[in-house]
């Protein structure tokens, strides 16, 4: 349906999207994911034609989308960030000309524009002026306005922002209901929307697609072992060696004393659940289990390690695979788990990363030196909150 | 196309601009009328128009301001390019509706001459060629302040640049006057200009190498030119002026001759214009 290959946006210096590529199949729903200034609106306005790409190759329908425009529009439905609407338009007048706009066969404009306000709840709101509406109903007029013409592709940039969560829910059911026949693609911040909407995610980071993948298969690999946490009262080795010597248990770290209560984090194998097993090891040894709770990785976590600031491509312009991404966040955590620490030793963690935090500033300003005439200001500043 | 155009034209009467517009072309039109033709007893409407034509400086502006500088800003611009539609049918969508809203007081001031008549002769083959000419200059204009909207965000710096450049080429003729005859002058003139392409051209392509290589060459050969034939040069950039000068052209128009090239240069100022807005709205695409 659409094919895009290594897609390049570059903004004098800065590059806004780093050669993308992709693939969407018809009849699903994709989420695109992404922190802020991820490239996420660029990657979706150079694929609706808006935007001009620097390098690259964007194919809607069979048809480039730089060649052959007007064939590869009439594809795709379009909201963009900004729902596009004329303020002095009513509802009904704006989506009229949007059908016109989109070549609809003049006996079917009527018919069409009352359909998609239907769906979308407009109908009451046709003969009000778009200024005077809401931001949600403007939303609105803006999906209805995607979804006329029939484009056998929808793309939505944030559909449900600013609304109230009952019309959230409408618009994901919307949604839900748009992908049973046309193939939608839709970019949020809100990630439970993109594990209730979507099939497939792609999360870009820094102008790179990190992953594209079905949300249980990136759940599958983030969770490839279980995770359970589990507190114990008693004696530390005592509890760590015993729980060692159960079968299944991948490996126990020690998560902190309290009050005589041990925390352990184990890795459990998937196939089995160990709960009765650590139970009755426990109870063998009269140590009574204060609290035992698997830990999932959700996809918020997922997104979080995917998009993490260190993760770019090596010197061959090769960026990790997910897999590797989530092995080395998992690695991270446990060299990092400060818990376990004393006072001192986080006070000199901390006194370490103001260090190398400085030498970064130090280099940045090196290299941009035309930026920062004021020199010395720096140190005069005082946070407004304190941080760094 | 027609969509847009239908659109564009509703919106000029939903919002007042397009009542204003109407309304300034044809108060003024009237008052003229009144003094020249009615009080002063000259029964020549060619003569009102060609003192009328300063109206444009206000009004053209006025109507051309919003076109693409508030598709901008509101973000609206965003909807045209996700539409199966080329930027050429866009731009000419607006610019026919543009041209629409100004055929109505065009249209109601060709109830004049009819109505002089009544009070004498009234040459009408010389009124409504000029009356025509007039609407052609007006859509001369329109293209241009279509240009300048196209270049903008803000209505505002829209509306004062399309008055900046119209009020030079009111006072084109005034301006040709100053520049010395001689050859040398005119030499140095054409080479500002060439500086002035080659800026142009950098601020479109942020390219030092192309823009740098274009002003070079064009300043070449105009020594080359210059070397060979010094003599041509004496008083040619303000003889060009005189010519480029729009509103002078018309003027030329209202005198009782009909002279087809002055059209032909309006028309063609108003397709340079038409293209340079595509260029320009295209250009957005890719910054």
């Amino acid at each position: 349906m659409i094919e895009v290959k290594n897609l390049v946006k570059r903004y004098g210096d800065h590059t806004a999207v780093n050669g993308i590529s992709f693939t969407v199949e018809p009849g699903k729903i994709y989420g695109l994911l992404g922190p802020n200034g991820a490239g996420k609106s660029t990657t979706m306005n150079i694929v609706t034609g808006c935007l001009a790409a620097t390098e690259g190759t964007v194919t809607v329908g069979g048809h480039d989308i730089f060649e052959n425009p007007k064939a590869a529009k009439k594809c795709i439905g379009y909201l963009p960030e900004l729902p596009p609407l004329y303020s002095d338009m009513t509802p009904e007048e704006y989506l009229t000309f949007v059908a016109e706009a989109k070549k609809v066969k003049s006996g079917y404009v009527g018919g069409q524009v009352r359909e998609v306000m239907e769906i979308t709840g407009l109908t009451e709101m046709k003969d009000r002026l778009i200024r005077n509406l809401s931001k949600g109903y403007k939303q609105r007029v803006g999906i209805a306005q995607a979804m006329l013409g029939s484009p056998e592709i929808i793309i939505l940039d944030e559909p449900t922002v600013g609304l109230d969560p009952k019309q959230i829910l409408e618009i994901r059911e919307l949604i839900r209901k748009l992908g049973e026949s046309k193939t939608v693609i839709l970019s949020s911040h809100i990630l439970a929307e993109i594990s209730a909407v979507c099939e497939r995610v792609m999360i870009i980071s820094h102008g790179n697609l990190v992953a594209n993948d079905t949300i249980e298969h990136l759940e599958e690999l983030a969770n490839r072992s279980d995770k359970l946490r589990i507190s114990v009262r008693g004696e530390k080795d005592a509890i760590a060696e015993r729980l060692g010597s159960i079968e299944g248990i991948i490996s126990v770290s020690e998560d902190g004393e309290n009050d005589g209560i041990v925390t352990f984090d184990l890795e459990l194998v998937k196939e089995k659940d160990l709960r009765d097993d650590i139970f009755f090891a426990m109870a063998e040894i009269k140590c009574p289990i204060v609290s035992m709770q698997y830990e999932q990785t959700t996809l918020e976590d997922i997104f979080l390690a995917l998009t993490d600031d260190d993760i770019r491509p090596d010197e061959n312009g090769v960026l990790p695979t997910v897999e590797e991404i989530l092995e080395g966040r998992a690695k991270k955590a446990k060299e990092t788990s400060y818990e376990h620490m004393t006072d001192e030793e986080l006070e000199a963690l901390a006194k370490d990363d103001e260090i190398s935090e400085d030498e970064e500033d130090s280099s940045e300003e090196d290299d941009s030196d035309d930026n920062n005439t004021d020199d010395g200001g720096d140190d005069d500043y005082k946070p407004l909150f304190g941080g760094n | 196309m027609f969509s847009i155009f239908k659109r564009e034209f509703k919106s000029y009467f939903t919002s007042v601009t397009g009542c204003i517009f109407i309304a300034f072309l044809l108060c003024f039109t009237g008052i003229y009328v009144t003094s020249i033709n009615l009080r002063g007893g000259y029964a020549s409407f060619e003569y009102v128009l060609s003192n009328i034509i300063i109206v444009f400086l206000l009004i053209v502006p006025l109507l051309t301001m919003r076109s693409f500088a508030e598709e901008k800003h509101t973000k609206t611009d965003q909807l045209l390019y996700s539409l199966p539609m080329s930027v050429t049918e866009v731009v000419l969508g607006k610019y026919l509706a543009m041209l629409a809203v100004f055929a109505i007081p065009v249209l109601i001031m060709a109830v004049y001459p009819v109505i002089l008549s009544a009070f004498g002769y009234m040459a009408y083959k010389s009124a409504y060629l000029a009356l025509f000419a007039f609407f052609i200059l007006g859509a001369a204009l329109i293209a241009l302040g279509m240009f300048m909207s196209s270049l903008t965000e803000s209505q505002v710096i829209a509306a004062v640049i399309s008055f900046g450049a119209l009020l030079l080429m009111y006072m084109m003729n005034g301006v040709a006057s100053l520049i010395p005859a001689s050859a040398v002058a005119s030499l140095l003139c054409f080479c500002v200009l060439a500086l002035l392409v080659g800026l142009i051209l950098y601020s479109f392509t942020k390219n030092y190498a192309v823009s740098i290589g274009v002003f070079c060459l064009l300043v070449a050969g105009l020594i080359v030119f210059y070397l060979i034939d010094s003599s041509s040069f004496a008083g040619l950039f303000g003889s060009l002026l005189t010519y480029l000068a729009v509103f002078d052209r018309f003027t030329e128009l209202t005198g009782g001759i009909f002279d087809v090239t002055a059209i032909v240069y309006l028309i063609t100022f108003a397709v340079f214009f038409i293209y340079l807005t595509v260029q320009s709205v295209e250009k957005r695409r890719w910054s």
